[in-house]
């Protein structure tokens, strides 16, 4: 139950954040993404802003034996560069570049009842859904 | 440039937030894409807290400032789909989105996560770039 409230209030303050950010605008996304037309690298500061905070406390918090109210902290273990990371990262850069929306923002918009997000998230769905039952398949005949 | 510094530093304190309590990385398209996956008892409802709390800080800013989420670029219908689907698809395949790789794996140095928001940043680039040249953009 704990853990569900924690999920909640980070959640709303990563919406908020989004919002402020300016990544809920897929136009400026696009901007951003569009460095050989009116490049604009405003957004860079998104990323600089959460690395500093996020890295700073990443540093004194993996001294920590565990979180507040876990065990263990969920941390991923793969370190191998393989294709999968890099046609999946191509496939999500394309598919990014199409909107100007990544999972987050589009979540955080869904309130606006506009067609973009809604329509955004329901294929995204369909897509996460997709790629489930494509590894299922790839499981099934590797076994 | 200011507004894009301090939304960035509040999703990097919801990062850290997140890591503090639950020893959980905030990568949304991780968090969102295992509602899919049949997974052990109690890892569902933060899931579902989380996403929707996105949406109500989301909702929560559209009153306050509606401008933040206008869209001067809107795509067809054919587009958004396609994009959605490659999005949900991609980020899955390669193990997260801008939040997972982007935020919280370049702050923990990691190695996959730098060379994928490297690959995905570039191949959003090209993409717009591609756009750029057929007109669309």
């Amino acid at each position: 139950m704990a853990h569900s409230f924690v999920a909640l209030f980070v959640g709303i303050l990563f919406g908020v954040g989004l919002a402020i950010s300016g990544m809920t605008s897929p136009h400026k996304v696009i901007g951003f993404l569009d460095i050989f037309g009116q490049w604009d690298p405003s957004l860079i500061f998104v990323m600089v802003g959460a690395i500093i905070v996020n890295g700073l406390s990443y540093f004194f918090l993996k001294k920590r034996p565990r979180p507040l109210l876990n065990h263990q902290f969920h941390l991923p273990t793969l370190k191998v560069i393989d294709g999968k990371l890099i046609i999946g990262s191509v496939l999500f850069g394309v598919g990014w570049g199409l909107t100007g929306f990544c999972p987050g923002p589009a979540l955080a918009s869904l309130t606006t009842m506009d067609q973009t997000p809604i329509l955004f998230v329901g294929s995204l769905v369909a897509g996460m859904a997709a790629f489930e039952i494509f590894q299922r398949v790839l499981n099934r005949s590797r076994s | 440039m200011i507004e894009a510094l301090i939304g960035g530093g509040l999703i990097g304190l919801a990062a850290t937030t997140l890591l503090f309590f639950s020893g959980r990385i905030a990568g949304i398209s991780g968090i969102f894409g295992g509602l899919l996956r049949p997974t052990e008892q109690g890892d569902r409802l933060w899931r579902v807290t989380f996403v929707l709390g996105l949406s109500l800080g989301g909702f929560a800013m559209l009153q306050i400032q509606p401008e933040l989420f206008h869209n001067e670029a809107p795509r067809s219908v054919p587009i958004l789909v396609v994009s959605g689907f490659l999005v949900g698809f991609g980020t899955r395949l390669g193990s997260g989105c801008t939040s997972g790789h982007g935020v919280c794996g370049v702050s923990r140095l990691s190695r996959r996560s730098i060379v994928a928001t490297l690959t995905f940043i570039g191949s959003g680039m090209l993409t717009v770039l591609c756009l750029r040249w057929i007109g669309m953009s």
